[in-house]
């Protein structure tokens, strides 16, 4: 199980290379550079910034430059603002995003399953219509709508909770739910139809001809069961969650990650796409790879060879 | 002699978008106490369902008609309340699945599960004590090692190892009915004989029921007593297990013995299927269920039902070639058994 482990981390740098390199390769391959803005700069200028940050070099020994400053912790500095380190977008706006996202995925998982479970149980009575009717409509409407609806309900209307910042708990109201709201749904339908399938399984017969209560039938003998594929999802989910999302910062005002990402890649801002991208892929990777461990401690037909 | 469990008149229908499939249509039997009772049928004939709806552990698009009774220490089990049920499942009436593979949770030990039917209605024992119990029942069922095994996972176990886990854990409560709906049919031949003679065994020692639910009618001639023969959702004929085989008196048994292979038989005698299939039950014919593929159907048998006959002691059978008025003219084929040419 040990060498199954060291082999999946093995992989998954080969795996973080090949995202390095594909980066990489897309952002040259967009046309312009960081210096060719709107506002222009004369081409003696724009050569001496070239020159300055070596974008002059050949492709090949600028990526070979960019993988042996990865590897001494450097992520380069940016070409839009000047004096700071990708790096630094990082530290600062990481905390931030992960605060907000770990608060998300605790109400994301304390809400889904529980209404994934109800809807399954009461499948097809007003209690599940209720319930896949908003996770349907969670999942379908955009997060900056959800955004704009409750910001106009909540703050404008009623003026109860703040538009913007994550001054106080009421700050954290309306992004948590803009955030995790499509994951809310996704993951209730995820766990009501997983729950469903479990439930017409042989061995949920067995346990109910055992005089199990249903109660005890459900949380007993479906759930665990149930839970699995919810956690191959969960994963992912909750990296996405934690790295911060553009459009929830950007609404709210939150100084976190996920503005950098869109914006360093209108601006070809090349060193915080690659060390943004680098950052979520690394996360990305990890989850999943905490999922597997997670799978050996649920079910014990996983042994990993 | 009072029976263990009387079934009057059971209907099981499934509400399904093609409309109601009635996959039992009026069945009654009993089942005396120690007693191996055989529920024989082809896939589709209702003998499934009949288990099932004895603890109501059907979907829940089945519907128990009214007027179905099955009747169990005095009780109606179709109108006994969850609870009532509840006490009953596991603990009185236990049941034995025709899956190991399928019916065992795999995310639970084996000895946990086994110790969970223990438990649920013993509220006051110790955990020792049931572990003690479950490894007791393991040495019964054969299971080797039962220390080594109790804390194993079910996709650690064989298929036949499986099966014996779930025999230990419907003995569990020595319950005073054992339903097993084709508990050996996904066994290979060698698995399926030790199994059968262990059921035998355990019958005798703890005095349990049997109900045993088949469409292997050798195994029937090993292990009961006596056997209900089950088509279209109706009892055809009831008997005890030597006067079934000896003078089978419904044309579908009949036809049920005759596709059986004989060991004995000459190689170069093919055996005789029954041609035709099974009803639709959606829209159940109105005469006798077997009538469009009996080779001595006349146009009675299509057009009304017959009702039960009296043919011997505790042998009865639906046919109208049975009934003391039907014409003995040649063609009436129960002069003789067409098997004992």
């Amino acid at each position: 199980m040990v060498r199954y482990f060291l082999k999946r981390l093995g992989m998954m740098l080969v795996a973080l290379f090949m995202i390095i390199l594909l980066t990489f390769v897309i952002e040259h391959s967009i046309p312009g550079g960081p210096f060719t803005s709107d506002r222009k700069v004369t081409p003696e200028v724009e050569a001496a910034l070239n020159e300055k940050y070596h974008l002059n070099d050949p492709l090949p020994k600028q990526f070979l430059d960019y993988l042996n400053g990865i590897l001494h912790g450097d992520l380069g500095p940016s070409y839009k603002y000047t004096g700071k380190e990708v790096t630094d977008f990082i530290s600062n706006g990481f905390p931030v995003s992960a605060k907000l996202g770990g608060i998300t995925v605790i109400f994301v998982i304390l809400a889904a399953l529980p209404l994934g479970i109800l809807a399954a149980v009461k499948n097809g009575k007003w209690q599940d219509m209720l319930v896949m009717g908003i996770a349907t409509i969670g999942v379908t409407i955009p997060s900056f709508v959800i955004a704009s609806l409750l910001i106009y309900v909540f703050s404008f209307r009623l003026n109860w909770l703040p538009t913007f910042g994550l001054d106080s708990w009421k700050g954290y109201l309306l992004p948590v739910i803009t955030l995790g709201g499509y994951s809310v749904s996704y993951l209730a339908r995820q766990m009501r139809s997983s729950l469903l399938e479990v439930m017409g399984q042989d061995y949920i017969r067995t346990a109910r001809a055992k005089g199990l209560s249903e109660t005890k039938v459900i949380f007993k003998h479906a759930l665990r069961n149930a839970l699995i594929p919810v956690i191959t999802v969960l994963g992912p989910t909750i990296a996405n969650l934690l790295t911060g999302s553009f459009v929830v910062e950007q609404i709210f005002a939150i100084p976190g990650l996920g503005v950098h990402f869109v914006n360093s890649v209108s601006q070809r801002d090349y060193t915080t796409i690659m060390g943004v991208t680098v950052f979520y892929a690394a996360f990305l990777l990890a989850m999943v790879f905490l999922v597997d461990i997670f799978y050996c401690l649920i079910d014990p037909r996983i042994k990993y060879e | 002699m009072e029976p263990v469990i009387e079934i009057k008149n059971l209907k099981t229908s499934f509400m399904t978008s093609n409309g109601e499939v009635q996959a039992v249509r009026g069945i009654s039997f009993s089942v005396n106490p120690g007693e191996i009772l055989g529920v024989v049928g082809e896939s589709g004939s209702g003998k499934s369902v009949t288990s099932m709806s004895i603890l109501r552990l059907l979907a829940d698009t089945a519907v128990i008609k009214e007027g179905s009774e099955i009747l169990f220490e005095g009780e109606n089990l179709i109108h006994v309340n969850k609870k009532k049920l509840r006490s009953i499942r596991g603990e009185k009436i236990s049941m034995i699945f025709q899956d190991p593979m399928s019916s065992i949770n795999p995310l639970i030990p084996v000895g946990k599960q086994v110790g969970e039917m223990i438990r649920e209605h013993h509220k006051d024992i110790s955990k020792e004590k049931i572990r003690q119990e479950v490894l007791e029942l393991f040495r019964k069922v054969r299971i080797p090692e039962p220390e080594k095994r109790y804390n194993c996972y079910p996709h650690e176990f064989s298929g036949g190892m499986r099966q014996r886990v779930m025999i230990a854990m419907a003995l569990a409560n020595k319950p005073k009915l054992l339903i097993a709906d084709e508990p050996t049919t996904a066994l290979d031949v060698t698995i399926q004989d030790q199994i059968l003679r262990q059921l035998k065994e355990l019958e005798k020692e703890y005095g349990t029921s049997i109900i045993f639910i088949t469409h292997d009618l050798g195994v029937v001639a090993e292990l009961c007593d006596r056997v209900v023969v089950m088509y279209g959702g109706l009892v055809m004929e009831e008997a005890m297990i030597d006067d079934l085989f000896e003078m089978p008196r419904h044309p579908y048994t009949m036809g049920l013995l005759a596709s059986m292979p004989d060991i004995e038989q000459d190689k170069s005698v093919r055996l005789q299927p029954i041609p035709g299939s099974p009803p639709d039950m959606t829209n159940p014919p109105k005469g006798c269920p077997f009538a469009p593929r009996c080779p001595y159907a006349r146009s009675i048998c299509a057009a009304e039902l017959p009702d039960f006959v009296e043919v011997g002691e505790r042998h009865r059978t639906r046919c109208f070639l049975q009934y003391p008025d039907a014409p003995a003219d040649a063609h009436n084929p129960f002069k003789k058994n067409p098997l004992k040419q």
